[in-house]
């Protein structure tokens, strides 16, 4: 049946989403985090999507959205000069993460965005399968 | 032909109609639920070309009833990728907005033919019980 495939495609959506939405958080919370070595700095993390094959497309049960794997960003690290900071090596500097604040916002702004797409998805198509149920209501 | 039969042909029609629509509601909605996966490309069904094969067909069948059911390979067939408006940088041809305006279309196609289905349905009931 092909309304209540719809559900589970939106609930794979909603489950990529909220995983976005967890990185995002833990990048926001890891901010300000600093290391003696570049090795040890925080990198920002990144979920990868992809969608699964539909059963348009192939004959696969179903499709939707997956987080194959959450890879961490490129970017090196910023050296920072704060001999005062207990974390600081020989020379005085500590490494700051590089999470980038305001990418993070829009990144938690665009993954909110699209849970509630999902979420309308989700009602359009509870709307639809309880329409089809009342026609078969006793009358 | 049994009673049974009956059923079908009246209602097959409408049982097809509605899987079709909600199939296309579903295409929509994994558009719209891989908005932000690289690479994956927008879709959708082209119900009119299902038709026109189906009427092609039952021409050549000297107008012979055909069957009312939509198999899956004639929905692969009429599948096709949406051009977008403009390239993203990710490859990704899922353009939001299109695709709410999409999925509005495709709720309200299968809440009409809910509504012709409801009318059988009912007549039908009238029919049994004699009024």
């Amino acid at each position: 049946m092909a309304l209540s495939d719809i559900l589970n495609i939106a609930g794979s959506g909603m489950n990529a989403q909220v995983v976005r939405m967890n990185t995002t958080a833990s990048n926001l919370a890891n901010a300000g985090v600093v290391s003696t070595t570049e090795e040890g700095a925080f990198r920002a993390r990144r979920p990868v999507f992809e969608a699964i094959l539909s059963s348009i497309s192939g004959d696969a049960a179903q499709g939707g959205v997956r987080v194959t794997e959450i890879i961490s960003d490129g970017s090196s690290p910023k050296r920072v000069f704060e001999p005062t900071n207990p974390a600081s090596d020989e020379e005085g500097y500590v490494y700051a993460s590089n999470v980038n604040e305001v990418a993070e916002l829009i990144e938690m702004l665009d993954a909110s965005r699209a849970y509630q797409n999902n979420v309308e998805v989700v009602t359009a198509t509870r709307n639809l399968l309880s329409s089809t149920l009342e026609v078969l209501k006793t009358r | 032909m049994s009673i049974l039969g009956k059923y079908e042909s009246y209602l097959g029609f409408s049982q097809a109609a509605l899987d079709i629509k909600a199939r296309r509601v579903q295409v929509i909605s994994e558009n719209i639920i891989n908005a932000s996966t690289p690479n994956y490309r927008a879709k959708d069904i082209n119900f009119e070309k299902i038709l026109g094969d189906r009427l092609k067909q039952a021409e050549l069948n000297d107008h012979a009833p055909v069957n009312t059911k939509i198999s899956s390979r004639e929905i692969q067939a009429s599948t096709f990728y949406r051009v977008p408006l403009s390239p993203s940088v990710d490859n990704n041809t899922v353009e939001i907005g299109v695709e709410q305006a999409k999925f509005g279309q495709a709720t309200s196609d299968y809440q009409a033919s809910l509504q012709f289905f409801e009318g059988k349905v009912s007549s039908l009931f009238k029919a049994i019980r004699g009024e």
